[in-house]
């Protein structure tokens, strides 16, 4: 009725090729964008930034990063923990570096270097693939977390091996340590998400998507009609290692604070953040978002319906909420394979037909 | 999708009940994952101290105690999610019980104006009170712990250790990493051999470390675990017939999980600690009479008078009897976190308080000022029986070398304040 095409005339290329064609859609983004930036800083609170807005932001930030390699480019990759502690060594570095430099600057430095990580650790994908690629890159995160917890120049030799996030401001505002006002700490994080994921977006349904999804449906085929494999595979490594990264010095610098390598970036990170980019839907952007919100907060969730709302003992409640979002996990994958993503995309078409499907 | 789960999370947040004007404690336990076995009496003795208070005597000064459990699972992210959840309403103190989430609490605690209190373990240098303000380690920390191992292997050998060898088996972790410091300067000044073999989370892989010991023989062992680490750690040593007298834990990795699954030729494994063991006080009679009793036991009530339950009894007693200094000091019983603060800067145990406790002998005396935020360092040696199934004290409490700590507690603190940009209290 409302959500349909027609009587939304286009008049250019521009207009036809807009990421949300219908019109219904654009109100609907332009809104969630505004309640974003303009109510959501105004209404929260330490304990929404902390456990619910931050770690979602970020982990969206993550599960685009991965899902450029895994869902566009069809590279499998279980380094995700590993290459968000390069993201957060990196900031931390730069940070006590340079600290008269820009926390952004710092931020998007260290998405470049753990790009440049990324690249290297994506070497070994042009003569392997499938499970092979799977196992190198496994190989990457016990690499580089043993590496952290090993070298000490990294952690600038401190006697725990943790690393601490200095203050730093942006115009004047503290977005990392202590002082950080929660308004402050999620619009800071936010920019940051929204970015991505317009940088995201636009990446993949241009050239460099299309190249990346020729390579993941059929790597030969897509080398006969043209694409480089090692041009193509080796920008997504360094396209995912950059968001992947940016992920992971946010997770330091901003979410958490301090730091402990193997604790913070385990091999379980990664494979969070490979569940979130399959539950929300390999090579959807949108995926990203519904998979790390299905991760970061139903947990959340059933902890303060169980433990706040019913009053039961947090070992039980935590141990039902496994249960709980590990049952739902197999629920959705079965009802739908694509994940979330999916179901959107299924919604909306039912939703075009809606009142009168035949 | 998004929104609805937000709206029915503020739900959920809103149906949690308004607190009511009470002495609010929040304990951060966990009973789930691989440190559960480790977590869950810890929290059961803290708990089951409060809930005596509250039965026997109604609460503390007349207010009663309000009880908030949060679980952590160990987990860094899950414990700044209980933190911010449960901050609000006047939380008097947090006992993370996790080196992890105590890094990451020690910058907001300061910042909110709440004390910490991590009672031998955490960040060590915190000892200085003229750095952290609001963060407390009394009564030994792990500095301490080191010290005292070495001490005691010192006493054995007749005050001679130069040209022995001491393995260190850690947790590959801010933990575990803490004695290293120490140990480094003690090897220095007693002139011993230190290796350093680190067990990366959770610990259940330690062949290759155990190998490494059996080719080397080391004449001492020193291990710094947590949850399945040490029963890992106490199997490989029996399995390489490392003998046990040699075998120090710190007070983390005493406990009688920890030994249990070994079984007999576990018995003479020695852990350090700082208060007393066993459940032959006074005290048990009323946890006995008001708490298990009465059906009103955190957990499954199967763990009093374990060690680990020992010690969150005496992490509670110690949060209490702050509390009771604070309500001195300020003339009033419904105290504040910034209150609560006093009473534990202003903490003085005696040996006659813990008797009228009902806790007589059961941790070194210590008094807490505005510069020592640790204590005095005491600790002591205790023995694994394996026939009777119990630790035993085999040493008096005795002092760590303060000339060799205070000076690294110095250096490390003032590098913590120059960082963070703090100026000295206690002037």
């Amino acid at each position: 009725m409302f959500y349909r095409e027609a009587g939304d005339f286009k008049t250019s290329y521009k207009d036809d090729s807009q990421t949300f064609p219908i019109k219904f859609d654009r109100m609907r983004y332009y809104l969630v964008l505004i309640a974003a930036f303009a109510v959501v800083p105004f209404v929260i609170n330490d304990y929404w930034v902390n456990a619910v807005f931050l770690p979602f932001l970020i982990y969206s930030i993550a599960a685009i990063g991965l899902n450029i390699l895994v869902g566009y480019c069809g590279q499998v990759s279980l380094g995700t923990g590993g290459f968000m502690a390069v993201g957060a060594y990196a900031c931390y570095k730069l940070m006590t570096g340079f600290p008269e430099v820009s926390i952004l600057i710092h931020i998007i430095l260290a998405g470049g270097i753990t790009a440049g990580v990324c690249l290297l650790f994506g070497l070994p994908s042009l003569r392997i693939k499938g499970f092979y690629l799977a196992v190198a890159t496994l190989a990457a995160q016990f690499f580089l977390v043993w590496m952290f917890n090993r070298v000490s120049w990294f952690y600038n030799y401190s006697a725990s091996g943790q690393i601490t996030a200095p203050e730093t401001t942006v115009m004047g505002v503290a977005v990392t340590g202590p002082a950080t006002e929660p308004w402050a700490a999620y619009l800071f994080c936010l920019v940051f998400c929204v970015a991505c994921a317009l940088l995201a977006r636009n990446l993949t349904r241009g050239m460099a998507g299309r190249k990346w999804m020729a390579i993941r449906d059929m790597d030969i085929a897509a080398e006969i009609i043209g694409v480089n494999p090692l041009k193509a595979k080796l920008s997504a490594f360094a396209i995912s290692g950059f968001f992947v990264g940016i992920a992971g010095a946010l997770f330091f610098a901003v979410y958490l604070g301090a730091v402990e390598v193997g604790e913070a970036f385990g091999i379980q990170k990664s494979f969070l953040v490979l569940f979130m980019v399959i539950i929300g839907g390999l090579g959807s952007i949108f995926g990203s978002f519904a998979g790390a919100a299905f991760l970061v907060l139903l947990p959340v969730l059933l902890k303060n319906t169980l433990v706040g709302g019913l009053g039961w003992p947090t070992d039980l409640a935590a141990h039902l909420e496994f249960m709980i979002v590990g049952g739902l996990i197999v629920l959705f994958l079965i009802a739908e394979p694509h994940g979330l993503a999916q179901l959107w995309r299924v919604a909306k078409e039912k939703l075009r037909l809606w009142p009168f499907p035949h | 999708m998004k929104m609805k789960l937000f709206g029915a999370a503020m739900a959920a947040v809103m149906a949690a009940g308004p607190a009511l004007a009470d002495l609010k404690i929040v304990d951060t336990s966990y009973r789930t994952g691989p440190y559960a076995a480790n977590g869950i009496p810890f929290s059961d003795g803290y708990q089951d101290y409060f809930t005596l208070l509250n039965e026997r005597d109604g609460g503390i000064g007349g207010e009663m105690v309000n009880l908030v459990e949060c679980e952590t699972g160990y987990n860094t992210e899950k414990g700044v999610e209980c933190y911010e959840a449960t901050k609000g309403d006047d939380s008097l103190v947090y006992q993370p019980l996790s080196t992890g989430i105590t890094y990451q609490l020690i910058p907001k605690a300061t910042a909110d104006g709440i004390p910490l209190h991590t009672m031998g373990y955490g960040r060590t240098s915190a000892k200085n009170g003229k750095v952290f303000e609001w963060v407390f380690n009394y009564p030994a920390n792990y500095w301490d712990g080191a010290s005292h191992a070495i001490t005691h292997i010192l006493n054995e050998n007749n005050g001679d250790i130069s040209g022995k060898t001491i393995a260190l088996v850690y947790h590959n972790s801010a933990y575990g990493k803490e004695p290293i410091r120490t140990l480094e300067e003690l090897s220095k000044k007693h002139g011993f051999n230190l290796t350093l073999l680190p067990v990366d989370h959770p610990g259940q892989e330690q062949k290759s470390q155990w190998l490494q010991i059996r080719r080397e023989q080391p004449d001492n062992v020193i291990m710094w675990g947590w949850g399945v680490m040490n029963q890992v750690a106490i199997q490989e040593a029996v399995n390489i017939r490392y003998p046990m007298e040699n075998f120090i834990g710190i007070w983390w990795s005493g406990s009688e999980n920890d030994v249990k699954a070994a079984g007999d030729r576990a018995n003479g494994y020695k852990a350090l600690t700082f208060h007393n063991l066993g459940s032959d006080y006074p005290i048990y009679a009323d946890i006995q009479k008001y708490v298990v009793d009465a059906g009103k036991a955190a957990g499954a009530g199967d763990q009093v008078g374990t060690v680990l339950y020992n010690r969150g009894m005496y992490a509670a007693m110690l949060a209490a009897e702050a509390i009771k200094t604070a309500q001195e000091i300020h003339g009033t019983s419904a105290i504040t976190p910034a209150m609560m603060r006093d009473g534990m800067e202003n903490l003085s145990m005696t040996e006659e308080k813990m008797a009228a406790l009902g806790l007589p002998n059961f941790g070194p005396e210590f008094d807490v000022s505005c510069e020592n935020h640790g204590g005095n360092g005491f600790g002591a040696v205790s023995q694994w029986n394996a026939e009777a199934g119990e630790f035993v004290l085999i040493t008096d409490y005795y002092q760590s070398d303060q000339e060799v700590i205070q000076a690294l507690v110095a250096e490390d603190s003032q590098a913590f304040a120059a960082e963070n940009g703090i100026e000295m209290r206690c002037q």
